[in-house]
């Protein structure tokens, strides 16, 4: 494994992106590679691996893609949450069976790009990303929740 | 109860807004049915054998008056005139049109209610005692922190596509009504020296692996409680099985793990958690807490007048001890002798909607037993009110008897059913009704599942039913000796299987033999217990 | 024979391949022989019908469609427990091949 060029999505394949840096215009990396080399920028993570194995060299990494084979298989918002939660300011790149009724979702994990399989309905997705003006739990954007709406002075 | 602030009502209005746009996108084709199911899931929408099935959440089992006059609207505006009260206290709709559902769920938004979460690989409704805010043995009332799992848990953007679904149950007394430990995650609220925290079992379920739950934590700090939830869920949404839905509950993780592994990687994640600070600001449960205040209650009569015996067998059977003691909380009992299990009309709906307002402070409840319930009565109005039950068919006196049959929808309704259990009920409950033994054999739950995921609870019945199918024809597995309350334990099989008659009259052999067998003060459970499954076997197959 | 159901999309109601349509009565149903596949996927795309599937069934002496599973047969007709609300059948004897 290792092959930069076999992995990833190129920046063509982004659909939405919530960033102003310009993107990484090469291949990721397997989480196994990224750990053994010293140098490599991006890396994919695939639904079994573990997150935390990267912690060590967010320093690095510019962009972080999470696979959805399908998008029954939640792991990846785990993923993404770990690597906000440490600290990771790199690109999240949502890549796979990424569907319309996940984006509000992927977006309060910590994804700030997206490139699904298949190209979304631009009208439909706008409406998906604020479908929730409010929200009850924290998670890895900087939202003030409810109860904290609730309780301000 | 909890009253809906803007930010409540604006994320239901959200979700039906939501949900409509999905069922358009499915009507028009951009969604397809794989794609689809998962979100009408989320919202409660089923395909069943006949029809769409909706379930609606009534969370931690409490409603008011409105909201069950919205109910029974809903069941003539949008069904048949029917609902079905379930065992995690949420009712079922059997006919709803997926091109009416969005209709149907602002209707709901409307009081308050909605469908979020009650299907789906998420967190669902939580449920809770019953008797919460009212049961005489409760440490505290349970319902404020379920509420605050319940704003938790909707909408979660982390796990709303679990391995599988996760199903939470609040108590907070030694009793436990709830199922507690069959459950994914059971919390039981303790004080310890005075301080209100959290007492969580982990990996507990029915279902085809049926599993009774350990005890991960026994305190877990009350402002902490979130924190520790999220970390619980985490682990199970990282490491729980993907490979084998029949696999992927969170009871397969923590018996393949062992608990103690389990224990070991939700304590890493909870200390991480604690730093990442997730936990709502204090003052929200204290908030929440506000609503749930005890009704004005007033001092009265402790005891009935036992002159008329229906009466008197009604509220010895069908009452349960508050904490005030010129109150009791008086079970409505959906079990007629020959009836459906759970259902209810709309007409009796508005009715007991009505005694709700009239006798107990505008509040009800629905029970895991498919009882609908009130919790707040005045000792003095027991016989006017049982007096409006008995007239409408909601007054029989068989709480918790063998006429108090779970049963869940079975082959007349679920998709999934082997065989139907509906049947079964009806015809145990009128025998017995008939041949006047109920009151005999005392406490017996006896539950009924039409197949082995097991809505109808058979492992945990005294008596428990499963249905299978048996080359193309119904067949029915009969299980002693299990528990859903605090004395908690699992069904085990007779041995062979009975056709429908065959299994009722097993029922009438087990029955003998514990009247035969018992010693002072019995239940059948005990008697069960003490003796084991040999004299019953011997009378079965023998 | 082999016949094909489903439920409608719009509603959920029961539906029975009748040849050029889906008709909510068990008796329409025609045999489709070999054709299931091909009609299955072209009248799930144009969304006529909502996760069908072939099925096993038989025609009695009267002319009635019965299907094999017992499950189908309870679809055909409605919950045998709320006969009230069974889909209307001139198919008297109905009830009696169910179970």
């Amino acid at each position: 494994m290792g092959n930069a060029r076999d992995l990833g999505t190129s920046p063509d394949e982004v659909q939405f992106r919530f960033r102003d840096d310009e993107p990484v215009d090469h291949g990721t990396v397997t989480v196994d590679a990224c750990c053994d080399q010293t140098n490599a920028t991006a890396v994919r993570i695939e639904p079994g691996d573990d997150a935390r194995l990267l912690l060590p060299f967010l320093d690095r990494l510019a962009l972080v893609e999470v696979n959805f084979p399908v998008f029954g298989d939640g792991r990846g918002y785990s993923a993404a949450r770990i690597l906000r939660e440490a600290g990771y300011t790199g690109e999240l790149r949502a890549v796979g069976d990424v569907l319309i009724d996940q984006l509000s979702h992927m977006r309060r994990c910590g994804f700030d790009s997206f490139a699904p399989d298949k190209r979304l309905d631009k009208e439909d997705a706008m409406r998906a990303f604020a479908t929730w003006e409010n929200v009850y739990q924290r998670a890895a954007d900087t939202r003030r929740i409810i109860a904290d709406k609730r309780h301000e002075a | 109860m909890y009253r809906y602030d803007q930010y409540d009502q604006e994320m239901v209005e959200a979700r039906v807004a939501e949900f409509r746009d999905q069922a358009r996108r499915r009507l028009e084709g951009k969604l397809t049915e794989d794609q689809f199911k998962p979100l009408r899931l989320m919202n409660g929408l089923y395909l069943q054998l006949h029809a769409y099935m909706l379930r609606v959440a009534i969370p931690y089992g409490t409603l008011n008056a409105r909201q069950m006059e919205m109910l029974a609207d809903i069941a003539d505006k949008y069904d048949r005139g029917y609902g079905h009260f379930t065992t995690r206290q949420n009712i079922q709709y059997n006919w709803i049109k997926l091109e009416d559902c969005a209709d149907a769920l602002a209707d709901l938004a409307t009081v308050e209610m909605h469908a979020i979460q009650t299907s789906g690989n998420c967190i669902r409704n939580i449920s809770a005692d019953h008797f919460a805010g009212a049961a005489a043995d409760e440490v505290v009332d349970p319902r404020p922190y379920a509420e605050l799992l319940r704003q938790w848990s909707s909408f979660h953007p982390e796990f709303t596509y679990l391995p599988r679904k996760f199903k939470i149950a609040v108590i907070a007394s030694a009793k436990d009504r709830a199922a507690m430990r069959l459950h994914d995650i059971g919390i039981r609220i303790v004080k310890r020296n005075g301080e209100v925290g959290a007492e969580v079992y982990a990996g507990g379920g029915m279902g085809r692996t049926p599993m009774i739950a350990p005890l991960i934590r026994d305190f877990v700090p009350i402002d902490q409680l979130i924190t520790y939830a999220e970390a619980a869920l985490r682990v199970y949404n990282r490491y729980g099985r993907r490979d084998n839905k029949y696999k992927a509950r969170i009871k397969i993780l923590v018996h393949e793990l062992g608990a103690a592994e389990y224990i070991r990687q939700v304590e890493e994640e909870f200390a991480h958690m604690l730093t990442v600070g997730v936990e709502p600001p204090r003052e929200e449960l204290a908030r929440i807490a506000e609503y749930f205040a005890p009704p004005a209650f007033v001092d009265g009569p402790k005891t009935v007048d036992r002159s008329d015996p229906d009466f008197a067998l009604w509220v010895d059977r069908n009452t349960h001890r508050h904490k005030h003691d010129a109150y009791v909380s008086a079970v409505i009992s959906l079990k007629p002798a020959g009836g459906i299990p759970g259902d209810a009309t709309s007409e009796q709906m508005r009715l007991v909607a009505k005694l709700a307002r009239e006798y107990s402070f505008d509040e009800l409840r629905v029970m895991h037993t498919q009882n609908l319930l009130l919790p707040h009565v005045r000792i003095a109005d027991l016989h006017a009110l049982w007096t409006a039950l008995d007239e409408a068919g909601l007054g029989s006196p068989n709480m918790d008897t063998i006429e108090d049959i779970i049963a869940c929808p079975g082959l007349d309704y679920c998709a999934l059913a082997n065989a139907r259990s509906i049947p079964l009920a009806q015809r145990i409950s009128e025998r017995f009704a008939e041949s006047g033994r109920t009151g005999e054999l005392g406490e017996l739950k006896l539950k009924i599942s039409g197949c082995i995921n097991a809505c109808g609870h058979h492992h945990a019945g005294h008596i428990g039913i499963l249905g299978v199918d048996k080359k193309g024809t119904e067949n029915y597995q009969l299980s002693l000796g299990g528990s859903e309350a605090e004395d908690v334990s699992l069904a085990k099989i007779t041995g062979p299987g009975f056709d429908e008659d065959g299994v009722i009259a097993a029922v009438e052999k087990v029955t003998d033999v514990y009247l035969t067998q018992r010693s002072d003060g019995e239940r059948f459970l005990d008697t069960y217990r003490r003796i084991g499954m040999e004299p019953f076997k011997e009378a079965l197959y023998g | 024979m082999k016949i094909l159901t489903g439920n409608d999309l719009r509603t959920g109601a029961v539906t029975w391949w009748n040849g050029s349509g889906w008709s909510p009565f068990v008796d329409d149903a025609v045999d489709v022989a070999e054709d299931a596949e091909e009609i299955l996927a072209r009248e799930e795309a144009a969304r006529r019908v909502n996760v069908p599937y072939a099925i096993e069934a038989s025609i009695d002496a009267e002319g009635h469609v019965r299907p094999a599973h017992i499950k189908d047969r309870v679809r055909a007709l409605g919950p045998t427990v709320r006969r009230d609300l069974a889909v209307p059948t001139a198919d008297k004897t109905g009830w009696d091949w169910v179970i």
